[in-house]
């Protein structure tokens, strides 16, 4: 973060565009549209939320200049998603709290398995 | 040994299978002194529905990260549930900021003993912010973004 640290500095400065894009509940609901249900069509993302679908278009590409959705085509529409990037790196952070789950259930087992019936500690 | 294992974009599920009565696992998880025996874990206060218990993990090299437990419901040796920030593995992360997921804890009472379920939820709800985590990690998909992103700017 500070000045004086030019590599750190210099990847701050980076990540402004990002977090720029970012910095808008249209844009930050639209990513959530696309997390939890998405690909989808500008016509499917723009239904009940109130916003143009040309408004919406332009939010889109706003997030695909950043690297954070783009565009495929599924049949002839055209469909938005999250960057799969992204979403691997959401799976990895994922696979990691499955692992740590399997350790924790494993040592809840040996610890149950393993103390007195009637202990209470 | 974990029986079973599913994981989604939202939800983690464990299940296993525990050779011991349904009443002494309920302890074992719901018990503060025993959950932190075998979770490693040192929280300040017992389990209580509605109320938030606060410690830190006892694992070696983690044991100075904050964490926050909210007790959402306990229906005895039936189900316990909580609210935190999904597993705080990361001291540079700032977890405070992020939606929390729910833990889950159902047990079932068998012939050989006892069915314990465990069900992680709510990740969906947190790609933002791990977007910002993503950016702290200088490696892999992220790291080629930047640099994508650093061209297309210049």
């Amino acid at each position: 973060m500070s000045p004086s640290r030019g590599a750190t500095a210099l990847k701050v400065t980076e990540a402004v565009p990002v977090f720029a894009a970012l910095a808008d509940p249209t844009r930050l609901g639209l990513l959530g549209r696309l997390s939890t249900d998405g690909p989808l069509s500008i016509t499917r993302l723009s239904s009940g939320t109130g916003v143009t679908r040309q408004a919406i278009t332009r939010h889109l590409y706003t997030l695909g200049e950043v690297g954070l959705v783009r565009h495929t085509r599924r049949g002839r529409e055209r469909v938005w998603e999250l960057d799969a990037k992204r979403l691997e790196k959401a799976k990895q952070f994922l696979d990691t709290v499955s692992a740590q789950w399997d350790a924790a259930a494993d040592r809840l087992k040996a610890f149950v398995e393993g103390s007195e019936p009637t202990g209470k500690h | 040994m974990v029986l079973k294992t599913e994981t989604g974009t939202d939800r983690i599920e464990k299940q296993l299978s525990i050779r011991a009565p349904r009443a002494k696992v309920w302890r074992a998880i719901t018990d503060v002194a025993q959950f932190c025996e075998w979770f490693r874990f040192k929280l300040d206060g017992p389990f209580v529905a509605g109320q938030t218990v606060r410690g830190n993990p006892t694992h070696p090299g983690y044991e100075h990260m904050k964490v926050e437990m909210r007790v959402e419901q306990i229906e005895p040796e039936r189900y316990f549930a909580y609210r935190w920030h999904p597993y705080p593995n990361d001291p540079k992360v700032d977890y405070s900021t992020e939606p929390m997921t729910l833990v889950e804890f159902m047990l079932e009472e068998t012939s050989e003993g006892t069915d314990v379920t465990i069900v992680e939820s709510g990740f969906d709800g947190i790609p933002l912010a791990r977007r910002a985590e993503a950016f702290r990690m200088n490696d892999g998909g992220w790291a080629g973004q930047i640099k994508n992103l650093a061209r297309y700017v210049s």
